[in-house]
């Protein structure tokens, strides 16, 4: 393959810039726009640089560069976090890898309470993948990024013979900066608090699951994938006392309330009677032989707030536009089996909900 | 969800449950022992945990947990055969979802495939005749698995190749069924039931008769029953009404969906293209005679064990597994030696811990709460001491 389209810039040094004329002729991607060569430059000046566009970006030096007293000003701890996405298919309903890509790795940088600042963008394209396709994932992910006030600073991209990669992969890189005031942790569960979910559980997995198709249903549901910055940045100023947020992605709200009962060394009761979900989802999971509590989610977080701060996280969370329909779905016990999440069901029995194993499979009858 | 919402009512639930609360009492008074039902179908298991229906019921009623799972008990030869069969470069192997992680002797089909076996995942035997058709230059085998209920659509899909004249689909049976199983469940000396949940999707297919027997002959009621959480709750109280009356009939709970002579269509289908075979291997049940099918003489071109020349070797279940013991209600899942230590969802010994309709997964992961709790308390004493 080829050395990395290592793209990047010194904001501080504008003599670095490069003059940017190149034009990508092919209508595929082939093995020589990874070569290093004329075909790489045109491949990244023409989709990747003219999509991204920024100061830090369009220098084109081999690595983004900082000024330590700009990102100081926002904080005192610097966050850094990395994700590959890999998804089958490409575009779905609600979304595609491009925009999973900036969501996923913004996400994963805001619960922690920092403010998502840039972006690395390394690409890994299977040979043959029509140039039109990679414009559509690079433009949406430069719109993405744009709606999560994140620039993409820096990139590589590779090459790979045809059945090497599944049409294309992305790892995103990110930074961001933790304010002061902001602690949260999975070990900070206390019995008393609240367990809030700012929507709609499932529909990623559920529109993911349906779109590869093998099903064949007829059903709207879109993934939830969005950037949710905004709003956990709501639920921090609304509710300075937040003890966790976590994306509940795969593995589902299932997962992170294993995690926060196990590192808390807590109980947590939910029920499901307070659990939202859409009905198309609750049809799915029905015909499939599927938890809901387990379909991954792609702009969805689990909130632990105290009880006392419930009231003001829940209207900062319906406030904003990926919050509407956010609820409370259970609380910490005091006492209870410490690390065990159950569930009250509807029917009014009560169950273990334990991490999942494995993948869920759906089931035969 | 509308005509499934009304099944799962907690206030109607919790009439039922006054009233079966009120005849176990009667009942375990008169016997001094627990009353002992046992649910033969893998869906009334997965309904029972999933709504937490045996936190509901008075502690007098126990509820075995039947051996009406098909994974459960697809023995280790079987999973070796297909695993050989799709290891072929020709095939492309496909199989319903939750066979995939059943433990062969050397390895699962998940393993399989990613060892590079083409395995694929369907929702029903005609989306893999579908690919048969779309890749003519490969031998696409399906994994037949399950009882009556899942054998008509097997059962069609091969008059279906037959009527296209596709020959690159053949099936690999594993299809059983019901009635002599639960009729060696029934024989089995250590094995003490007043009464069964009969399975509702089954009985769709064949109806109500088969189980006659078991009235007639063992003096045990039995009620098909639906699979909503009220449908086993108005199942249970059926069988405990008929308990408190000494009668024992078969009562159809199921009514919405079973007809009383089951369905001509599909039994047609399945007496064209099945006949019995003299016996069949159950995971920790053994040999049970006539308990599985075949294809018959007329189709054995889409026969995968006579295409692929199967050799099946019976392979013995691990010792330490006592699947059997749990199938026939002898034992709690959680009395297994090994369950929870060597056995788990993530490392299962036995198929019971494979799919989320075997026991020992439900109850590993939903968890009776109350036994579960009482099961931690000892083993945090354990570790104390």
């Amino acid at each position: 393959m080829s050395e990395a389209h290592a793209t990047a810039a010194d904001t501080g040094t504008p003599e670095s810039t490069r003059v940017r004329h190149g034009k990508l002729v092919s209508q595929v991607i082939t093995l020589a726009h990874g070569g290093g060569g004329k075909a790489m430059r045109d491949l990244i000046d023409d989709v990747f640089i003219s999509a991204f566009d920024n100061p830090a970006l369009n220098t084109l030096e081999d690595q983004a560069r900082f000024q330590l007293s700009d990102l100081a000003r926002l904080g005192d701890r610097l966050a850094l976090t990395t994700d590959s996405y890999v998804i089958d298919p490409v575009f779905f309903p609600g979304g595609d890898i491009g925009k999973l890509s900036i969501c996923g790795t913004v996400n994963d940088l805001a619960v922690g309470g920092a403010t998502p600042l840039y972006l690395t963008c390394g690409m890994i394209i299977e040979e043959g993948m029509p140039v039109e396709t990679l414009r559509k994932i690079v433009a949406s992910m430069a719109s993405t990024a744009r709606q999560a006030g994140v620039q993409i600073v820096t990139g590589d991209t590779k090459v790979v013979e045809r059945g090497s990669c599944d049409k294309i992969f992305i790892n995103t890189a990110g930074v961001g900066v933790i304010k002061q005031d902001y602690q949260l942790g999975a070990h900070l569960a206390q019995p008393g608090d609240v367990i809030l979910v700012n929507g709609f559980l499932g529909d990623h997995g559920a529109a993911i699951l349906n779109a590869r198709g093998d099903m064949n249903l007829s059903s709207p549901v879109e993934s939830d994938c969005a950037p949710l910055q905004g709003l956990i940045q709501a639920v921090l100023t609304a509710a300075p006392g937040t003890r966790f947020i976590r994306d509940a992605t795969r593995g589902g709200i299932a997962s992170v309330l294993n995690e926060i009962a196990q590192s808390s060394k807590v109980a947590i009761e939910i029920e499901e009677s307070r659990t939202p979900l859409r009905k198309e989802v609750k049809g799915f999971c029905e015909i499939l032989g599927l938890d809901p509590l387990y379909l991954a989610n792609e702009g969805k977080i689990v909130v632990v707030v105290p009880e006392a701060e419930q009231d003001a996280a829940l209207s900062a969370m319906r406030a904003h536009e990926f919050g509407e329909e956010a609820t409370s779905i259970g609380q910490v016990l005091t006492g209870g089996v410490a690390g065990r999440v159950h569930m009250q069901t509807g029917f009014g029995g009560k169950r273990i909900v334990d991490m999942l194993v494995g993948e869920q499979l759906p089931r035969i009858c | 969800m509308k005509y499934v919402d009304e099944f799962r009512d907690p206030e109607k639930a919790k009439i039922l449950i006054n009233e079966i609360e009120a005849l176990a009492e009667t009942l375990h008074s008169r016997w001094q022992r627990p009353i002992r039902i046992m649910e033969v179908c893998g869906g009334h298991t997965h309904s029972i945990f999933r709504y937490g229906i045996e936190n509901l019921l008075p502690e007098s009623i126990e509820l075995i947990h039947g051996p009406g799972c098909p994974v459960c008990v697809l023995p280790m030869g079987r999973v070796d055969d297909c695993v050989q069969i799709a290891e072929r470069p020709e095939v492309i192997f496909t199989t319903f979802g939750d066979a995939m992680r059943v433990p062969g002797s050397k390895k699962s089909l998940l393993e399989a495939k990613a060892n590079g076996a083409d395995v694929r995942m369907v929702y029903s035997p005609m989306d893999a005749l579908s690919l048969a058709r779309k890749n003519p230059d490969r031998e696409v085998v399906f994994f037949g698995l399950g009882f009556e209920t899942t054998m008509p659509s097997t059962a069609l899909t091969i008059l279906q190749a037959e009527a296209e004249g596709i020959t690159n689909f053949s099936l690999f049976c594993n299809h059983i069924t019901i009635i002599p199983t639960v009729k060696a469940v029934l024989d089995s000396p250590d094995m003490q039931l007043d009464g069964f949940l009969g399975p509702g999707h089954v009985s769709m297919v064949i109806g109500n008769d088969p189980y006659a027997f078991i009235a007639t002959h063992y003096h045990k009621p039995v009620v098909v029953a639906g699979f909503e959480p009220l449908d086993i709750l108005q199942s249970l109280w059926m069988v405990l009404k008929q308990l408190e009356s000494d009668e024992a009939k078969i009562e159809n709970q199921y009514s919405r969906i079973v007809p009383e002579g089951g369905n001509d269509v599909a039994l047609q289908a399945i007496g064209k293209v099945f006949r019995l075979r003299e016996f069949f291997e159950w995971r920790g049940l053994g040999s049970i005679d006539h308990s599985g099918v075949q294809l018959t003489d007329a189709y054995l071109a889409y026969d995968a064990e006579t295409k692929f020349n199967v050799k099946s070797i019976a392979v013995a279940d691990p010792k330490s597994c006592q699947c059997g013991e749990v199938l026939k209600g002898v034992i709690k899942p959680w009395d297994c030696k090994v369950f929870g230590k060597a056995c788990t969802p993530e490392t299962p010994m036995g198929a019971l811990m494979v799919s989320s309709e075997g026991a020992c997964a439900a109850y590993y992961q939903y968890g009776d709460l109350k036994k579960l709790n009482v099961r931690l308390e000892v083993e945090e004493e354990v570790a104390v001491a």
